[in-house]
């Protein structure tokens, strides 16, 4: 009888595990239009009106919890934001007077001024789940195709840029976070030339940004804006459009291993950890084709 | 309801009841830096409950529920759950810990299983993130939350499938100790009268 229940209790486990080897490794030679990944979306579709209604229903439970965490973080963050507040105040003053200047400026070249969010159709999504992981920097939002979502859709929130949609269902989407670690992103740095590199995750430091390929000797400081480049070369565009916030500068002193590029670390400015609203942007180039290039 | 169904159904209840609230509300909240993670506390609840086999099966469920929902790679979660369930029912089977404080400690180990775990997976599956202080902290952080919740957790789901686990001998043996009930050895005097002097 022991022995019995012993040969079950392993031929089960053995099961288990065989099975759990086997879907691994099936998944991951796949392509994503296989039948595993097929299957594997219709089960967040199923499942995604579910998590809707419990997103919403615990969102009173999320509030008072995050009340808590936040009251911790929010003394050392208000000192910073003093100081943030000035320095901005100083910005903001030089802005103006660069945003008229460059009104003018945009009349007599015949440029529109269709840089604002709202030209690219934005569709507001909620956040109804998270990553709770550092490996898998994905969030799934309430809308998808039925609302216009397509894939590679960028996505911005918090001030900045959040990511880009990889997944797409009828009700609901993942996005792909700037953190993620196959991410890039072409962008700038608002310095007096404008530089320009390509934006990924630092290696082993999910939540900071390395700008890499700058020129070597540019002028780069600690606290300059970074923003999408939005490049066009020919026929190829950047998934993204030029002049959406990403980060802020936070060590402009490292180069690259071989030192024949300069490389900073930026900060985003999205709160990643804190989004429930997001947008994403369905038309980021006014409808024309896109190529796949960050 | 057949006796034999009555904790698959509540096991496989709480295990999509646990990945809905992990993803939809625990996941959301920060504290100290980093998530709650439920899921591997919940498997390691039921190993210790129920058993290596109730314990294995239900890592599998979560596991890959975990996958589906979060569109990860599947197997990944679900291998690494069916490793803490079954080594928490094995410890059950064998040592039979009454101590109030294991769930604590095995709380502990279980998020360390699953967090040290999943980061060799991902190396071993190519994930270009090289061990990094962050990380490190990260798995520490979430450890220590962990363990702080373990306590609640554990009473949670052994309020819910307590009523359809099966009665175990050594617990009702240990029970009936406790509470005087059945032990042979307690009060002996009054079950069998007073022993002659000359018969010791």
């Amino acid at each position: 009888m022991y022995d019995k229940q012993v040969r079950r209790r392993r031929a089960v486990l053995a099961l288990l595990v065989a099975v759990s080897l086997i879907l691994l490794t099936a998944y991951f030679g796949e392509s994503p239009s296989s039948p595993l990944h097929t299957v594997q979306r219709g089960i967040v579709e199923v499942l995604s009106p579910i998590q809707q209604g419990a997103s919403k229903a615990l969102k009173p439970v999320r509030d008072v919890a995050g009340w808590f965490s936040d009251t911790f973080s929010a003394k050392s963050q208000r000192d910073q934001l003093k100081k943030e507040v000035q320095t901005l105040r100083t910005q903001l003053d030089r802005a103006q007077a660069a945003l008229i200047q460059n009104a003018q400026l945009s009349k007599l070249v015949g440029l529109d001024n269709s840089l604002g969010i709202a030209s690219f159709q934005p569709v507001t999504a909620q956040v109804i789940s998270r990553d709770p992981t550092l490996w898998y920097a994905t969030i799934e939002v309430d809308k998808g195709s039925d609302d216009g979502v397509r894939m590679n859709d960028p996505v911005v929130g918090d001030g900045g840029l959040v990511g880009k949609i990889s997944t797409v269902m009828p009700t609901a989407a993942i996005i792909t976070l700037i953190t993620e670690h196959s991410f890039a992103v072409s962008a700038t740095v608002q310095d007096s030339l404008g530089d320009q590199g390509v934006l990924v995750p630092e290696v082993g430091n999910p939540n900071q940004l390395l700008l890499q390929n700058l020129p070597l000797r540019a002028p780069i400081q600690t606290g300059q804006q970074v923003v999408t480049s939005g490049f066009k070369s020919g026929p190829l565009d950047s998934l993204y459009p030029a002049g959406i916030p990403i980060g802020q500068v936070s060590d402009s002193n490292t180069q690259d291993d071989l030192l024949t590029n300069q490389q900073v670390k930026v900060n985003p400015v999205a709160d990643l950890r804190h989004l429930d609203v997001v947008q994403i942007l369905t038309t980021p180039h006014g409808g024309s084709q896109r190529a796949q290039v960050p | 309801m057949n006796e034999n169904f009555r904790l698959p159904i509540r096991l496989a209840i709480l295990a999509f009841a646990t990945v809905v609230l992990q993803q939809a509300a625990v996941s959301q909240v920060s504290i100290f830096g980093v998530s709650a993670d439920i899921s591997p506390l919940v498997v390691m609840s039921v190993g210790l409950l129920a058993g290596s086999l109730a314990g294995a099966v239900m890592g599998f469920t979560t596991g890959i529920l975990v996958d589906l929902i979060l569109v990860q790679t599947l197997g990944v979660t679900s291998l690494l759950y069916i490793v803490i369930g079954y080594w928490c029912g094995r410890l059950r089977e064998l040592r039979d810990p009454s101590h109030g404080l294991v769930p604590l400690a095995m709380g502990a180990a279980a998020t360390a299983v699953a967090g040290i775990g999943l980061a060799i997976i991902q190396f071993l599956l190519g994930v270009d993130a090289p061990v990094s202080f962050l990380l490190v902290q990260q798995i520490f952080m979430t450890i220590l939350v962990n363990t702080l919740i373990a306590l609640p957790v554990y009473a949670l789901v052994r309020r819910v499938i307590r009523p359809a686990l099966p009665e175990d001998p050594r617990r009702r043996r240990r029970r009936a100790y406790t509470t005087g009930g059945l032990s042979p050895l307690q009060r002996p005097s009054e079950r069998l009268g007073q022993i002659p002097r000359s018969s010791r």
